[in-house]
């Protein structure tokens, strides 16, 4: 990884969008590390290949703040479907309204697709992941406002 | 070797594993419950999913996440650590059919061995001593005929019956008869099962255990023994490398039957078969853990051997060497005190806060810790919390270095049995050698 000083920037910049504290990446040819505000106290001697550490939070998610949001969270480890199949409209358009036990998503595990439904009524206000992108337990999938 | 090795299991033996792993070279997968989400396996390892709630049945329990877990990481490997699915013939057996490698023995060796009944049968049909006993008892005459060839005491035990509920101890000829009676009687009622067996009871036995490692079908390793009599409803509480009571005639030979019985059944992987010792200095098998176990590092500190690094090379069907069995040479003595979140004399578990951390070191002391300072340990786990180890050229060189280690152990915020393992260290028949698996019961402090 050849480092110059726009990527650094870059970084920077994404380190603070995802609220990260320290980054540190060790190569061949380069050891890089990024500390945010004033360094821990503890200097951490790790050389091991952790990209990314950040203190295990809550996705930031922008609208975060607003007390009326809720969050569809995924119910198991696999791949987010945003639509039914390839090619086809998705289950839920940003701003539709959904019903109880309404289709939102699927989430494939082992070649299986499982229909995840929404619990309540609700407006779909922003989607939060991408189609096709692994998912854990927890991983928030779609911001909502309950009705 | 694998490209990556997924770890189902948390705490200490989760980083165990993640150490092995880097020694080798393979990038690691943590899996976690999401109130494991700060937990250092999941800090340590190069990548972390979490699979479910803190229910060890949502999460560390279950098959279909850890395998969707391995899918969507790439792993081509799973290691079980202990306990969870460690043991688990049908998540061995689904690893396979999803081209996955578990890591431990096939799920035919796990169901033949792992089975407390097919074990004794498989036992007794390869020339290991089994306790003495009977099948079921025709009447009291029968148990009385039994009872006297074998010898006294034995212990009555209703075939349906678990838990310790339908057992008598019987230690004379002149109660032989009335006890029978009444254990039928109780099982009847209990479990709707009359049928009664009896076997030699042994009053104060040792735990006395067997470490191999199958390398290949049909040729298997012989690490020597620990004695792990010091235990409290079961639960191992303090382990030792060699037993004190073992000589090299007798590891020799109990070496070499078990050696023989594991690879006429092409055992793989490591395993451990557990013996117990009566009065006499003979052994009785009682069965076989299919798996890594928590007292490993005791084998590994007098052997010099990284039998977790060993199980994995196997796993990958890399050609694994050690000198075995007879000869093996076993250096010093270790001991191992499990560091357990509990009251140290109501055993009461004790989750909550780690404020304060520190474990001792220095030469030949080795700790194996899942937690550390600022950790809050859940109620929903096991309570282990770290294994300190030692080691010494003679067991009392062992035992002093284990005191001061004791002494250095801080851990705020939580109770431990530290002071238990202190008291332990403390007792005259401990401290010589006598133990039995009910020595624990009589420590005060």
């Amino acid at each position: 990884m050849n480092i110059d000083l726009k990527q650094i920037q870059a970084l920077l910049r994404l380190l603070e969008k995802r609220d990260v504290t320290e980054f540190e990446f060790e190569d061949e040819h380069v050891r890089l590390r990024l500390v945010r505000g004033a360094p821990s106290a503890a200097p951490r001697e790790t050389s091991s290949h952790i990209v990314v550490t950040s203190p295990p939070k809550p996705d930031a998610a922008p609208a975060a703040s607003d007390p009326t949001s809720e969050f569809v969270t995924s119910p198991f480890v696999g791949t987010f479907y945003a639509s039914p199949a390839p090619g086809k409209p998705p289950f839920v358009a940003t701003g539709a309204t959904v019903q109880a036990g309404q289709t939102l998503c699927i989430i494939e595990a082992m070649k299986l697709m499982n229909e995840i439904e929404a619990e309540y009524g609700a407006i779909v206000e922003e989607r939060l992941v991408k189609d096709g992108q692994p998912v854990e337990f927890g991983t928030k999938l779609f911001r909502v406002r309950r009705l | 070797m694998f490209g990556k090795i997924l770890i189902a299991n948390r705490g200490e033996i989760a980083l165990r594993i993640i150490r092995a792993c880097r020694t080798l070279g393979v990038p690691t997968v943590a899996i976690h419950s999401d109130i494991d989400a700060a937990a250092l396996h999941v800090r340590f390892a190069d990548e972390a999913v979490c699979i479910g709630p803190a229910d060890p049945r949502k999460s560390y329990l279950n098959i279909p996440q850890i395998i969707a877990a391995a899918e969507m990481t790439g792993a081509d490997a799973v290691h079980p650590g202990y306990g969870f699915l460690s043991e688990n013939a049908e998540f061995a057996e689904l690893c396979r059919r999803c081209g996955l490698t578990f890591i431990g023995p096939t799920p035919e060796a796990m169901r033949l061995w792992g089975d407390k009944a097919s074990a004794r049968e498989t036992a007794r049909r390869h020339g290991l001593p089994l306790l003495p006993g009977t099948g079921v008892l025709k009447d009291a005459a029968e148990a009385a005929a039994q009872a006297a060839d074998i010898g006294y005491p034995i212990i009555l035990k209703a075939a349906g019956g678990g838990g310790g509920r339908g057992i008598r101890i019987v230690r004379s000829p002149s109660e032989i008869t009335s006890a029978f009676e009444t254990v039928t009687t109780e099982a009847m009622a209990g479990f709707k099962n009359p049928d009664i067996y009896l076997e030699k009871f042994i009053e104060e036995p040792r735990h006395i255990e067997l470490q191999i490692l199958g390398v290949e079908p049909g040729r298997v390793l012989v690490f020597g023994e620990r004695e792990c009599s010091l235990q409290r409803r079961h639960q191992k509480v303090v382990e030792e490398a060699p037993s004190p009571v073992m000589t090299p005639d007798k590891r020799g030979a109990l070496g070499d039957s078990c050696q023989k019985a594991l690879e006429e059944t092409g055992y793989t992987s490591l395993g451990t078969l557990e013996f117990l010792m009566d009065e006499h200095g003979d052994l009785f098998f009682m069965e076989m853990n299919t798996r890594l176990q928590v007292e490993h590092p005791v084998t590994e500190m007098i052997t010099g051997i990284d039998l977790v690094e060993s199980q994995i090379r196997v796993a990958a069907g890399e050609r694994v060497d050690h000198p075995s069995g007879r000869q093996l040479e076993l250096c010093g003595h270790a001991i191992e005190c499990r560091i357990n979140a509990e009251d140290p004399r109501t055993f009461a578990p004790w989750p909550g806060l780690i404020t304060e951390y520190h474990a001792p070191g220095g030469r030949n002391v080795r700790v194996d810790s899942g937690v550390h300072g600022g950790i809050r340990v859940p109620n929903v786990y096991d309570p282990l919390l770290a294994k300190v180890i030692t080691h010494g050229a003679t067991r009392a060189e062992a035992i002093a270095r284990m005191r001061c280690a004791l002494d250095e152990f801080i851990v705020g915020g939580i109770r431990t049995n530290i002071l238990l393992h202190k008291a332990l260290l403390r007792d005259r028949d401990i401290v010589a050698g006598k133990l039995s698996t009910r020595t624990i019961e009589r420590i005060r402090f």
